[in-house]
């Protein structure tokens, strides 16, 4: 959920565009992080753990952890939490270690 | 391979300074951060600071940081590389910079450390569940990204970090059933927890967490009482229903690239982990590299900036830059730290910074 009303900040964002979780088409705005956009959608699971396969979702926001790896655009292992959102852009969850193609 | 007499490493309250004072001297900086601002930790703080009229009091912390990274982008001493993480320093003196998926190689006369400090965890069941954040990262969420985490949140810990958060988490619209603390008695300053209370947020003092629930996220929590020896009483457990828990349990010194140029290091819970021994002008025990700020011990934006303004004074000095004023420039700055460090507040870090003297 987005915040609407703010005593103090003001909050600018970037034009609308649309991404793709798991398949499913979302809206976000260009250039906030991957992972403002997933909460504003209500999603807060960004990837499974290596062993026990536990759902997994942000913990630093600030890119030190990397509880928040996920497939971009084919690419896994990518800290949806620093990485800007741009149109059409391919999220998915991210299962095991990770493959480069 | 680039060339810079003094590459400081991360860009918050403690980089942004020594950039300042290292130029101000007239020496040529290079100034690293990975993320795409300048400003570190302050560019989320919308509350007002403490402290005298020399370390900003009274403005905010997003204030502070907005004029020092206008300050540093328009000083053309100082070249800015953001978007740009440190990988590592090698014995040869070099840096090795990731930025835009490129390989950058960076060798500096001088080094700067100033790369903060990183959120800490709880130990207890289902504490990966996702909902379950730092509070750091959360006031992100909140203050920069402009998206609420969920609808009802648990904090656990009262210290400044906690109770502020909180309470910026009321100002953004999101509940806040209770702040839970295993001391008996709260750590935040008392102006920022009245207004918490008075919001209506309790506190509960000498509680932990047991356990948090949930399928594939967070749905609730089980608080329960602690005993004089923090042992948990049986039958004291309250369960809480909620989709958020925020950890601010402290943070510890991010001293990977320190520990890599083999800074002599020290265990100091004071200053909350291993962090550098340094002598007064702020270098360790490899010389030309000096630190500044929460890397070197977990304390505040005012320190980190004092500290910053030392390092950057010293680091240029030592390369033969000078001022008339440098003296006066150089005791201002240690009176300011002293006056950080005094009283009863100041008496934690002052035993910490007594254990890391080079
Ligand atoms: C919720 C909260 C409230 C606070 N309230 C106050 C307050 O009221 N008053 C006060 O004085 N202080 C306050 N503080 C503390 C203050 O924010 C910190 O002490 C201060 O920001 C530390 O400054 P720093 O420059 O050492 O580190 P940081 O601000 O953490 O900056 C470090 C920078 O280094 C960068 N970095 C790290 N590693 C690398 C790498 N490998 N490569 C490139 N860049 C890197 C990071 O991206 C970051 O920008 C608060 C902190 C929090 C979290
Ligand atoms: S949440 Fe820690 S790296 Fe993204």
């Amino acid at each position: 959920m987005r915040i609407k009303e703010h005593p103090i900040l003001k909050f600018e964002h970037g034009k609308k565009v649309k991404f793709y979780y798991n398949g499913t088409e979302l809206e976000g705005y260009e250039g906030e992080t991957i992972a403002a956009a997933l909460h504003a959608a209500g999603i807060r699971t960004m990837r499974e753990s290596i062993h026990l396969h536990r759902p997994r979702g942000l913990f630093c926001n600030i890119g030190n952890c990397s509880s928040c790896l996920m497939v971009v655009d084919g690419m896994p292992n990518v800290r949806v939490c620093v990485e800007k959102l741009r149109e059409g852009m391919r999220v998915e969850t991210q299962r095991g270690k990770g493959e480069l193609k | 391979m680039r060339y810079t007499e003094i590459c400081i490493i991360g860009g918050g309250p403690a980089g942004l300074t020594a950039a300042l004072k290292a130029a101000g001297l007239g020496a040529e900086v290079t100034l690293v951060d990975r993320n795409d601002y300048l400003g570190g930790q302050l560019i989320k703080q919308t509350h007002r600071f403490f402290g005298s009229k020399q370390q900003r009091a009274s403005e905010r912390g997003i204030n502070i940081a907005r004029e020092l990274s206008a300050a540093v982008l328009n000083n053309d001493k100082i070249k800015v590389l953001t978007e740009a993480t440190v990988l590592g320093y090698y014995e040869d003196g070099v840096v090795a910079v990731e930025q835009h998926d490129k390989f950058i190689k960076i060798k500096p006369q001088k080094l700067i450390v100033a790369t903060g400090g990183a959120e800490k965890t709880l130990a207890f069941p289902n504490n990966d569940l996702p909902g379950i954040y730092g509070a750091g990262a959360v006031q992100t969420l909140v203050n920069v990204n402009g998206v609420k985490p969920g609808k009802k949140v648990l904090m656990v810990g009262a210290g400044n970090i906690g109770v502020i958060v909180s309470y910026q988490l009321i100002q953004a619209g999101v509940e806040v059933a209770a702040i839970i603390e295993a001391a008996p008695t709260i750590g935040a300053y008392w102006v920022h927890a009245s207004k918490v209370v008075r919001a209506g947020v309790p506190i509960y003092t000498s509680h932990t967490i047991k356990r948090a629930w949930g399928d594939q996220e967070l749905e609730g929590a089980t608080v329960v009482k602690l005993d004089e020896n923090w042992q948990p009483i049986a039958g004291t457990e309250i369960d809480f229903d909620v989709d958020v828990i925020c950890l601010s349990v402290g943070l510890s010194p991010l001293t990977e690239l320190l520990w890599q140029a083999g800074c002599k290091m020290a265990y100091v819970p004071e200053l909350c982990g291993h962090v550098p021994l340094r002598n007064e002008n702020l270098e360790t025990s490899i010389p030309g590299i000096y630190v500044a700020g929460d890397v070197g011990g977990i304390e505040e934006a005012s320190a980190a900036m004092m500290e910053g303004a030392l390092a950057g004074l010293n680091a240029a000095k030592s390369l033969g830059y000078h001022a008339p004023d440098f003296a006066e420039q150089r005791a201002g700055v240690l009176k300011e730290l002293e006056g950080l460090r005094s009283g009863p507040v100041g008496e934690k870090i002052r035993s910490g910074l007594a254990k890391v003297v080079l």
